[in-house]
This record gives structure tokens, sequence and C-alpha cells, in this order.
């Protein structure tokens, strides 16, 4: 039986001596999909943090693809693509000169090919001569997922990446998950929204106080079924 | 070979979004002038102590303007958020450090290009010589040295404005007091003058290795 692709084990950490993550244990394999749930302050956001290597972990260990998060960040970051609340774009540079420059910072080959398939596929070919500043809130998230995908990540942490997108845009992020896990990627993504959770992912992970209060895989599951099982970890 | 790629995408991401928003240099020049206008009306100038306050006058223009820069050089990103999302990349942060040192380096430089006619009119010295460019060039890099690496560490408090002059003033003493000393002697020259030029050089040397080597503990979380 093969490792898991996503190994987290006995996770800590504290901000300002407040205990965010209190020993989180997660495993997901390779070519799936996990959906972190949880109220706001729970912990999702500093676990996706410590897992793109933003933020350093107290006590625990994180395993992906076999590598440890604490001794081998830079290989870890070349696996890990990151969308995040905010798009966090440089808003004086163009749509296509913000992908060139992170292709670069990924030392993408070819990475003026690879930005104008992802802004094909994103919608936003048209407009990559234009300054970022002058995108809506939905466009610059549909960019933030480009960005993400430039360097064809294995692992794609999405934060609430539902966040300011249209009807449209949602409709295209399931189907960058879909694709993503079909490639044989592994997903984990925070969302407020059981319907989306349920049918976005293979599992659904909930957070409560900074420990893991639920974990199912979704076969089978509706997302009443997830909401009846939220309400009772708060509780 | 992708140490130096990767310098030179951040540099040059750095001067077209400068070159687009037009925040800093801007202000860095008008600073620079108002300075030396001022120190022009508030000082009496005469042939016998010219050579005694313009220097001065010169470099403070300089340093002065150099941190408004600096001040903005990682708050800017930090701010935008952008910096994280650099962060996130697999990218040496010997190489964030580079790209930021020479982007400012490049900016301080620019407004000293427009500064220096204007203050050897302004105070009636000359100083267009070829032993004011090496002068200027290491005291820039000293200035820039460390304003870079403190810039980093100020951008992570929220009185970031208050902190950077506080932490950076004291460590760059030595290398103003050097450029002010050269730059006076070009205009009296004197003897027994200690060789400014070489501790500039070596000033800049140590803080450049020592913030080469902090940096990334400086700038990560």
């Amino acid at each position: 039986m093969s490792a898991p692709y996503l190994e987290i084990k006995g996770l800590k950490k504290t901000y300002n001596l407040k205990p965010i993550l209190r020993g989180i244990d997660i495993v997901l394999d390779q070519g799936k999909c996990m959906a972190l749930l949880g109220a706001n302050g729970a912990g999702k956001t500093t676990l996706l943090r410590i897992l793109a290597c933003l933020t350093k972990h107290e006590a625990g260990t994180v395993r992906i693809d076999g590598l440890d998060i604490g001794q081998d960040v830079q290989q870890v970051r070349l696996l890990v693509g990151f969308v995040g609340h905010q798009p966090n774009l440089y808003d004086e540079l163009t749509i296509i000169e913000n992908l060139l420059f992170f292709g670069r910072m990924y030392s993408v080959k070819k990475a003026r090919e690879r930005a104008a398939v992802l802004l094909q596929r994103v919608g936003l070919a048209r407009r990559s001569d234009e300054r970022v500043g002058t995108l809506s809130r939905g466009q610059l998230q549909r960019l933030s997922l480009a960005r993400a995908l430039i360097h064809s990540p294995q692992l794609f942490l999405l934060d609430e990446p539902d966040a300011g997108l249209d009807d449209e845009g949602i409709e295209l992020l399931e189907a960058l998950i879909r694709e993503h896990t079909e490639q044989g990627g592994t997903t984990l993504f925070t969302t407020h929204n059981f319907e989306r959770a349920v049918k976005f992912s293979d599992q659904i992970c909930m957070l409560s106080g900074g420990r893991v209060v639920y974990q199912q895989a979704t076969t089978g599951l509706e997302a009443g079924g997830v909401r009846l099982a939220y309400q009772e970890a708060l509780r | 070979m992708t140490f130096l790629l990767q310098v030179q995408a951040i540099l040059w991401k750095d001067i077209r979004c400068e070159l687009r928003s037009k925040q800093t240099w801007i202000s860095m020049g008008l600073f620079a002038l108002l300075v030396l206008v001022i120190f022009n009306f508030a000082f009496d100038l005469r042939v016998d102590n010219k050579a005694a306050i313009a220097p001065g006058a010169l470099w403070v223009a300089f340093v002065f303007a150099s941190l408004l820069g600096l001040g903005r050089t990682i708050a800017a990103e930090q701010e935008k958020g952008s910096m994280d999302r650099l962060m996130l990349c697999p990218v040496n942060r010997k190489a964030i450090y580079l790209a930021k040192l020479l982007g400012n380096i490049l900016f301080i430089t620019v407004v000293e290009v427009i500064a220096l006619p204007i203050f050897a009119a302004l105070f009636n010295v000359p100083l267009f010589t070829g032993e004011l460019v090496p002068i200027v060039l290491l005291g820039t890099l000293g200035i820039a040295t460390i304003g870079t690496l403190f810039s980093a560490i100020a951008a992570a408090t929220q009185a970031r404005e208050l902190l950077l002059p506080i932490l950076v003033f004291p460590l760059i003493v030595p290398v103003v007091i050097g450029a002010v000393r050269a730059t006076g002697a070009l205009m009296v020259s004197s003897i027994n003058e200690p060789p400014w030029l070489g501790l500039m050089l070596a000033f800049d040397v140590i803080f450049l290795s020592v913030s080469l080597l902090t940096f990334e503990y400086v700038i990560e979380e």
C-alpha cells in the first residue's frame, strides 16, 4: 500500500499563546479532494498556510509527497499551488505580466505558452494586456486561480476560493478542481458552503477550536447531513 | 543561473511597478530638493564655511530621501499581501534581498543624479568631478544595504514609519560620516585625512554580507 500524498500528524500552532491548531491529524491520498469546513477562527486558514509553507508549525509533522515541510521547504513549495482569501496580485502589472512573473519565480519552461493556456481557461485571454487594478473581484479570483496553477502544482490549496465568484466562476472552479484531481493532483479547499463541499470533494473534514471533529467520505453523503453534523460539532 | 534570473525578474517587477505608480521616486526627489533648498536658506554660506556645511547638507538630503523609499521597499508589498505570494515561491531569499537592494540603489541613484546639479547650483560648489562618483556609489550602497534589511524588519510592525529611521540611522552613521568627510575633501583638500573610501568600502562589504546571511530569517514568519 502506497503512502498517502498528504499526511498531517499531531499538528499544533499557537499565535500569541492562543492555541489555533491543537493536534490535527489528516490523511489524504493522491488524486483526492478534501473540503475543510469550520466556523471562523476554527484554524482552516492557518492549516492551509502551514501546508503552503507560509507559516511555521510548532509541533507535529506534515509530509507532502513524502517530503517533510520543515526540512524540504523549497521542494514542497514547488509542489503547492495556493489560492488565498485575497488575490494579492500586482495591480500595476498587466494580467499577463503577473502570470509571467510568477512563472519565472517557479522557473516554468515556456511560461508564456502556459500563461496563455491558463488565461484562456479562466476566461481572461482577451484582457491579458490590461492592468490587474482594473479587474473586478471575480476576475481577480479567476486570475488567482490561474496564477496558482502556473507551475502545474501537485497539491492545490484553496482558501475559500468561491469568494467573489459568480455562478459561471463557480462552475469554472469546480471544473478546475475536477481536472486537477483527474490528472492525479490532490486538492484541499476551505468553504462555508455545505452543498459545494459535498459536490466538489471526496472527503469532508470539519475543524472546531483547532481540532478535527468530523471526517467523512462524501460518497452517499448529502449537504443536509453535513449541516447537521456541523451543528452537532459546534455544540 | 536560476538565482540571477529570479533576481532579474523581481527587480524588473519592482521597477515596472514603480514606473507605473510613480509613488516613491517623485516623493524621494521632491523631498531631497526641499531639504537642499531649506538648508540653502537656513545657513549663511560664505566661502570660508561652505566646505564645512555643504557636504553635510547634501548627505542629509540623500539619507532622508533614501529612507522615504527604503520604507516602502517591503511595506508596500506587505500591505497588498503580494509579499506572501512571493514567499510562496521556491525563490532563494537572498535573491529577494538582492533584487530589493538593487532596486533601492537604482531609485536612490536617480534621485541623486537629479539632486546633485541642483545642489551644486544652490550651494555654488564645483562638485562635478569623477572623484565624487565612488563616494556617492559607496555611500548609497551602505545606506541601501542596511535600509533594505531593516525595511523588512520594520514592515512586520505597525509603527514601521517610526521604527525604520530609529533602526537605520545609528547603523549608517559610519558610512554617512565617511561620505560627508570624503565629499568635503573634494572641496578643500586636507592632509592627514583617513582613507574614507576604504572605510566605506569595508563597511559596505561587512553589512552586505551580514544582510545576505540574515535576510532569510528576517523575512520568514
